[in-house]
């Protein structure tokens, strides 16, 4: 099948970016099944893929209900190129090793716990819906990659070097999780979306606390990466769409 | 099967057992009694079934790496979020049999140090390759069938923590076995393109799979023992039978073909006939010459190596707390 365009109203583009965000987080965690340190964890992270994975199915298929046109999750997931995705860049970037993929995931987490919390009390009663069960889920993810990151900040000299580094790599990718654009405004103005301002004292006090209790400091924040709201992506999310729509492309119309 | 290579013999000292006890436990196990980990037991009971959990944990762990392979290509959301917590359930199964193994006297790394070091065993099945989204399909349908059919009397094995784990792990094996059939179902329903993949793949899978059963009873030199000590309560063959007699039906309706010219349906006894299996390519499979043999054991061991840290930092970090906390109530007292 041909690329699709979609008729994007701000609602539409808003709950796009949070299902591409969802399911790209959930791809690059599905990458550590069966590679995990240790057996334990080659579950725990196929949960939270598993979890992430669920609320971008209910996310799409709220999509496609806002877009009005018949089409499916698999549609909106499998037939949009890269510049059709509107993520968070933080989501996208390669899997990287163990202590990354507990950072990035204790940051998304510390963000969308109290932003599903919030939500909860969406205008948008389908969002709220799901709102409801995400909250639940991140408050799991929150609890297991900021054990980890403890564990990894305290743990060795290795452990505290690597997670440091994760640290510093990732934090220029934090700003993107409040920034607030024109969509931003108007979902927040119609009682859709939470004001990312008000996500902002929780999402520092836990990641502070975390990071306190793994004995490491919060980066200075400095210059902050933008795009994956607009479509301005890294280079990597190309190759994962390539990979994750490779049968949907090959074959045309195919029911599977 | 999951532990083919139980024909072989099992290492370790000769021990003369105490023909009293060995009487009474045998009486225990013609009485259908489980057999609990702190009972008696002679100590080649003890090692056939560390070998044999230990091959069948493994299994389960090196099992999810062709099906992994396609974990981020899976062709719908739907098919992604099953095929990721089937994966996960592969990976579960193995911590329990590890754990069930641990009730023997074996740890969890002493079994792992013996799968990476080339010393264990585990299914020949999971040393093909996947080559396309039908191979899915045929591993849910064929490879999960054939361990349920293995499984499911397992579930009344002689040894207590092992049935009690196969009567969790045979309800999940069913699950992904209807599955995989329906991944194949989609296939052959599809366009022509999608059957043709459907029927390649069962054409690469079909005798692997037969093969998962382990030698024929004429060459299974210690399915006597097993069979007394009702570890096992089916020879190899019977079970293969009973897999070809269920799978070849399901196959018909498919609308797929059987790669063995060979194969009938036998209306003296009720049963499918089927053509000889290549025992040498098993042999050569189960040696370590397949055609992923390497390359599964390169990932189990990369992964083991580049995790090293991580159970480091664990350990070190446990360690520390507890020093913290030791501290603090010396400080309190
Ligand atoms: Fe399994
Ligand atoms: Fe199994
Ligand atoms: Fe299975």
């Amino acid at each position: 099948m041909t690329t699709i365009h979609l008729e994007e109203t701000p609602h539409l583009t808003y709950v796009l970016r949070l299902a591409d965000t969802a399911l790209v987080n959930a791809h690059r965690l599905s990458e550590w099944c069966g590679h995990a340190p240790m057996l334990e964890e080659d579950l725990a992270l196929v949960n939270i893929a598993l979890d992430l994975l669920g609320q971008a199915r209910l996310l799409y298929e709220h999509a496609a209900g806002l877009e009005g046109k018949g089409r499916t999750e698999d549609d909106l997931a499998y037939l949009r190129d890269a510049p059709q995705f509107k993520n968070l860049l933080i989501a996208e970037l390669p899997r990287g090793d163990f202590a990354f993929t507990i950072v990035r995931q204790t940051l998304l987490s510390a963000f969308f716990h109290p932003f599903w919390q919030q939500a909860v009390g969406s205008t948008d009663r389908t969002l709220a819906g799901i709102a409801g069960k995400a909250e639940k889920e991140v408050a799991y993810h929150l609890r297991h990659a900021g054990a980890w990151l403890v564990r990894l900040g305290d743990g060795t000299e290795e452990s505290r070097r690597r997670t440091v580094e994760a640290l510093e790599t990732l934090w220029p990718y934090t700003g993107e999780l409040f920034e607030v654009d024109t969509v931003g405004e108007a979902m927040i103005e119609a009682g859709i979306a939470p004001d990312p301002a008000t996500i902002r004292p929780v999402f520092e006090e836990s990641v502070d606390r975390l990071l306190g209790e793994a004995g490491l400091e919060r980066p200075v924040a400095g210059w902050m990466q933008t795009g994956g709201l607009r479509g301005v992506h890294t280079e990597h999310l190309g190759h994962m769409l390539a990979v994750m729509q490779h049968l949907q492309r090959a074959y045309p119309g195919a029911v599977w | 099967m999951y532990s083919q290579a139980l024909n072989e013999r099992v290492e370790g000292p000769r021990i003369v057992e105490d023909p009293e006890k060995l009487a009474a436990f045998q009486a225990r196990i013609d009485a259908e009694e489980r057999i609990e980990p702190n009972d008696w037991m002679p100590e080649a009971y003890r090692r056939t079934l560390i070998r044999q959990i230990g091959q069948h944990a493994h299994s389960e762990v090196v099992g999810m790496l062709p099906e992994g392979n396609w974990i981020t290509r899976a062709p719908s959301l739907r098919r992604k979020a099953a095929l990721l917590a089937k994966v996960q359930d592969e990976g579960g199964h193995g911590l329990y049999l590890y754990a069930a193994a641990e009730t023997l006297g074996v740890s969890r790394e002493e079994l792992y140090e013996q799968l990476l070091a080339g010393k264990a065993k585990y299914s020949s099945i999971f040393n093909y390759p996947t080559l396309t989204w039908a191979d899915i399909g045929c591993i849910g349908w064929l490879v999960d069938g054939a361990a349920i059919m293995n499984q499911i009397p397992l579930c009344r094995t002689s040894y207590g923590p092992y049935a009690r784990a196969m009567i969790r792990i045979c309800k999940e094996e069913s699950f992904h076995q209807r599955q995989g059939y329906e991944i194949m179902l989609a296939l052959c329903r599809g366009t022509a393109e999608q059957k043709a993949m459907a029927q390649d793949a069962l054409n690469r899978w079909w005798w692997p799979s037969l093969m998962m059963f382990g030698p024929p009873d004429t060459e299974s030199r210690h399915t006597a023992e097993s069979m007394r000590w009702k570890i096992k309560r089916f020879t190899n063959d019977e079970l293969r039978q009973k897999f070809v007699d269920a799978t070849v039906p399901q196959g018909h309706y498919l609308g797929l073909t059987f790669p063995d010219p060979e194969l009938r349906f036998d209306e003296a006894t009720g049963h499918w006939r089927f053509g000889k299996i290549d025992w040498d390519e098993f042999r050569r499979v189960l040696a370590g010459h397949g055609p992923c043999n390497r390359e599964r054991m390169a990932a189990r061991r990369k992964a083991h190596e580049e995790g090293a840290w991580v159970r480091e930092a664990a350990l070190a970090h446990a360690a520390k707390r507890r020093a913290r906390e030791r501290a603090q109530k010396i400080a309190a007292e």
